[in-house]
């Protein structure tokens, strides 16, 4: 790790020498990434790679080590919640909306933090313009929604935020195919307004075919990054995670 | 006179303030699965705080209605409530966040003990007697009598959980209690401070018990340092009975269990008379004759009937009655 903090240019979020431990355990083993403004960039990987391990320390919510710069700020003494103050909105993995709250509800605490009522209007005419399917639902628990429907709705609810860096981790989970792609149109549909992603994916070929860039993550470690493309087309991701 | 609605009509009535009690367990349970046993206590200095403030305006002769005396009454408790339990969070609780669920337990015990004691220094170990400065007129009804406390007791309970439903379901600081009472992490993502929604939770848990104290005190004329003791047990029970984190589970259970004390309180003598039933001995029989009841039980049994209800609840229904909760689809 490096003794003077790393000079992130102008990366809008970056890590340097990023670690996370679980008791013994290192899940994550000094990665190191940067990803510009308006980029699309997604973390590939196994099961159990460290893939959501990174992403919840980028966010915040569990203790790591080295360094993590958001617009040149540091992030890594921050506590969770001012997070989305900064511009940074995670779509947890499993989704984690609130099941008893209605989706109304749900999307009203996505904009928590804000003040600005007209806006946070027209931010939700927005949402609901996106999915309308949460228009119909908005006074149901969204406990009762189906999977689909929930992954919307955390979407949905992490645009509320109004964020400027989105991460997403697993948004494929457990969903129908079908259901899949829909969930990806809705992600570049936000990607075209100008919103960063960042997208944790095991579904590696389509995080690829969305992305324009992708880091590889192997037993904590990120051990190839590269354009899409060329990630596409290298033997070793085509071996190990396209199964060809 | 109606024993039957005599009894409903009490039990209403102890049943609002069991009620406004056990919201306060509920509430905080809610959002930090903590049983905060300290707030039978917090209720007790409420009880308290508004004697001494009763007592002082009486004493200073003001020529006040006694309406505003009791609201006097109330105004402080209130606040001294709220920085109690303020403290309490702060101090004792928040240290132990993510500590084994024993270490606060232990601490809310405590707590209990250290308000009791801080009481006892305060106000003596006699009860203090409430002065009698309102009129205090009854009404028939059907065979009945409820007094005016017993008519402003229940009305202003439900207007305040009334008022606390319209709190946790329509503002956004209340939607923010459910969302961190779901989920903390995920609601730290929303830009929740877990901190500030903990805190004002024990702050309105203890708003609420401030005004539950000064309805205990004025209904019973009395308040003494340990009331709280098996006040807040009871309303404990009555959370459970309702499903403990559930806010319509410990109105409903707080109701109920009001309801059963004073029915079991009202019939026990009846029902534990051995004269009432079929006569097993002379001796038995000879007392019968001359004084007309043999009773096992009296009325101050009343308190078994609610730590019955949460054994039984505990035993059959550990949810409690509205304790099932919403699936929660991955």
């Amino acid at each position: 790790m490096a003794d003077k903090p790393a000079d992130p240019g102008h990366a809008l979020l970056m890590a340097v020498g990023l670690e996370v431990h679980y008791g013994g355990i290192a899940a994550v083993q000094g990665i190191s990434l940067a990803i510009e403004e308006g980029e699309m960039v997604c973390l590939i990987g196994a099961n159990g790679a460290g893939k959501t391990s990174t992403l919840k320390a980028l966010a915040r919510m569990i203790p790591s080590s080295g360094e993590i710069h958001y617009r040149k700020e540091r992030l890594d003494r921050l506590p969770s919640h001012l997070l989305i103050g900064k511009g940074m909105a995670l779509v947890p993995e499993g989704r984690g909306i609130f099941a008893r709250l209605t989706v109304a509800e749900n999307l009203a605490m996505g904009a928590y933090h804000r003040s600005d009522k007209a806006d946070i209007a027209a931010d939700l005419a927005h949402v609901y313009g996106l999915l309308p399917r949460l228009k119909e639902r908005a006074e149901q628990v969204a406990g009762t929604l189906s999977g689909g429907e929930q992954q919307m709705l955390a979407i949905g609810r992490a645009l509320m935020g109004r964020p400027q860096l989105l991460l997403l981790d697993e948004p494929s989970m457990g969903l129908a195919p079908l259901m899949v792609d829909k969930v990806f149109e809705v992600i570049r549909a936000v990607a075209a307004e100008g919103v960063t992603i960042f997208l944790v994916e095991q579904n590696a070929r389509l995080a690829l075919q969305t992305c324009a860039r992708g880091y590889v993550m192997e037993s904590g470690r990120i051990t190839l990054a590269d354009s899409a493309d060329k990630l596409l087309a290298d033997p070793r991701v085509r071996a190990a995670y396209l199964g060809e | 006179m109606d024993i039957f609605l005599q009894q409903i009509i009490n039990g209403l009535t102890t049943g609002s303030v069991y009620a406004i009690v056990a919201l306060g367990y509920t509430m905080v349970y809610g959002v930090i699965q903590l049983i905060n046993f300290a707030h039978g206590d917090v209720v007790m200095v409420g009880a308290m705080v508004a004697f001494t403030v009763i007592m002082g305006v009486v004493g200073m002769g003001l020529p006040l209605p006694p309406f505003m005396i009791v609201l006097a009454g109330v105004l402080a408790a209130i606040p001294a409530c709220m920085a109690v339990g303020f403290l309490l969070e702060r101090a004792a609780y928040r240290p132990l966040r993510h500590a084994p669920r024993l270490a606060p337990l232990i601490t809310a015990i405590g707590m209990s003990i250290i308000l009791q004691q801080v009481a006892l220094l305060i106000w003596g170990r006699d009860p203090r007697a409430f002065p009698q400065i309102m009129d205090n007129p009854s009404f028939a009804i059907g065979g009945a009598a409820i007094s005016a406390v017993q008519i402003a007791i229940i009305l202003l309970s439900v207007a305040l959980m009334a008022g606390l439903t319209w709190f946790v379901y329509r503002t956004k600081f209340g939607i923010a209690m459910r969302a961190t009472a779901e989920n903390v992490n995920i609601a730290g993502l929303m830009g929740i401070d877990a901190n500030r929604v903990i805190a004002g939770t024990f702050i309105i848990a203890a708003a609420l018990g401030a005004v539950a104290g000064v309805m205990y005190g004025t209904y019973y004329g009395i308040a003494h340092y340990t009331m709280g003791f098996i006040l807040g047990l009871k309303a404990f029970s009555a959370a459970v009975l309702g499903g403990i984190g559930n806010l319509a589970g410990a109105m409903l259970g707080g109701l109920l269990l009001g309801l059963v004390e004073a029915l079991g309180a009202g019939y026990i003598g009846e029902f534990t008379d051995l004269c009432r039933w079929p006569v097993v001995s002379a001796m038995l029989a000879e007392r019968c004759a001359a004084d007309g009841h043999v009773v096992l039980f009296g009325s101050n049994y009343q308190d078994v009937f609610a730590f019955a209800v949460l054994i039984l609840v505990l035993v059959f229904r550990p949810s409690g009655l509205l304790g099932e909760r919403v699936s929660e689809r991955a």
